[in-house]
């Protein structure tokens, strides 16, 4: 070598200094990279098996089996309402026939993201109507990652069927329509979807459901958000309401079909 | 292979691990793995998790 030793020792000190920085570049290239893995994926196998065990332990009654020849009436005098449980406790089912003829959520009380959203699925928000009650059933999921419960939110056609049902009662909502709106527009969770702060609150006659989800997919700009209007409700002692009947949905606990 | 039975200066973090652990190529391997797979059950288990809150990538309720 013909260069001196200062140089060359020199040399050896950026020499560390570049190769630890593409160490830790490395690194926090594998880090991000695991993130991505974790996000889009393990997320939804942790939080689906979470759902599974909460829709088991809920341990109802298995609703009554179906009859073809002789189909529960649908009923649509005022249905029966539960209170609203408290903060985190899972008072409901839901099924959604377009959604597939496999998938149901708990719906559970609160909109948390860390406890309620990104472990049990749908929630309910707090202060809106109850299943049933007049005003409007307010409901929050994930639309990507932490088991997805409202995946396919965009793909609802007016008059799909949206099915709640609690401990003793189905509830079965109709799709009316859906709409893009910005985070703090919360007018659409209103008991009358639309009415906003500050507006006086009308003499409640209509029972509404509205869903709410990311929009666009893997962002948090918008809200996608589906409204529904009440249709008819059913006692679970007395069978299955035949939207589901129909489209061949497995419910929790019934037998599966003849 | 370093023939030299001088300890060579601590340079890059992965090679040094490498130096450190004990026992042949192949148990070495192992044991790397080991920690691999270790790191990554942390990170799964708490750290993307506390992260993820701070990132806001999907929330879904409006208010």
């Amino acid at each position: 070598m013909s260069r001196s030793p200062r140089v060359r020792q020199r040399r050896g000190a950026v020499n560390i200094v570049v190769g630890a920085f593409g160490e830790l570049l490395i690194t926090a290239g594998v880090l991000t990279g695991l993130f991505v893995v974790w996000q889009l994926w393990w997320t939804d196998v942790v939080a689906l098996r979470e759902q599974e065990q909460v829709l088991q332990a809920l341990d109802w009654t298995p609703p009554a089996p179906v009859v073809v020849e002789a189909p529960p009436e649908p009923r649509r005098d005022p249905p029966p309402v539960d209170p609203e449980p408290a903060f985190g406790v899972v008072f409901a089912q839901m099924y959604v026939p377009r959604f597939g003829a496999d998938w149901v959520a708990p719906i559970a009380n609160g909109v948390d993201r860390r406890q309620i959203l990104d472990v049990l699925g749908v929630g309910h928000y707090p202060g809106t109507a109850m299943p049933g009650d007049l005003g409007n059933v307010s409901l929050a999921g994930h639309r990507t990652t932490f088991g997805r419960p409202f995946h396919l939110i965009a793909d609802l056609q007016p008059g799909d069927p949206i099915v709640i049902r609690t401990e003793r009662t189905w509830y079965v909502y109709r799709m009316t329509s859906n709409a893009i709106v910005y985070p703090r527009q919360v007018e659409v969770v209103a008991p009358v979807p639309g009415l906003r702060a500050g507006d006086p609150l009308p003499e409640l006659t209509q029972r509404f459901l509205t869903m709410t989800a990311c929009h666009p997919m893997y962002s948090a700009r918008q809200r996608f958000v589906v409204h529904a209007e009440f249709d008819y409700w059913l006692p679970v002692s007395e069978g299955i309401p035949q939207d589901l009947v129909d489209a061949g949905v497995r419910v929790v606990g019934a037998e599966a079909g003849a | 292979m370093c023939a030299s039975s001088a300890p060579r200066p601590v340079r890059e973090v992965y090679a040094a691990l490498w130096r450190t652990l004990p026992g042949p190529a192949l148990v070495k391997v192992v044991l790397l793995l080991a920690l691999a797979a270790g790191v990554v059950w942390v990170c799964f288990e708490w750290v993307f998790p506390w992260i993820s809150g701070f990132l806001a990538l999907n929330e879904n309720a409006v208010g």
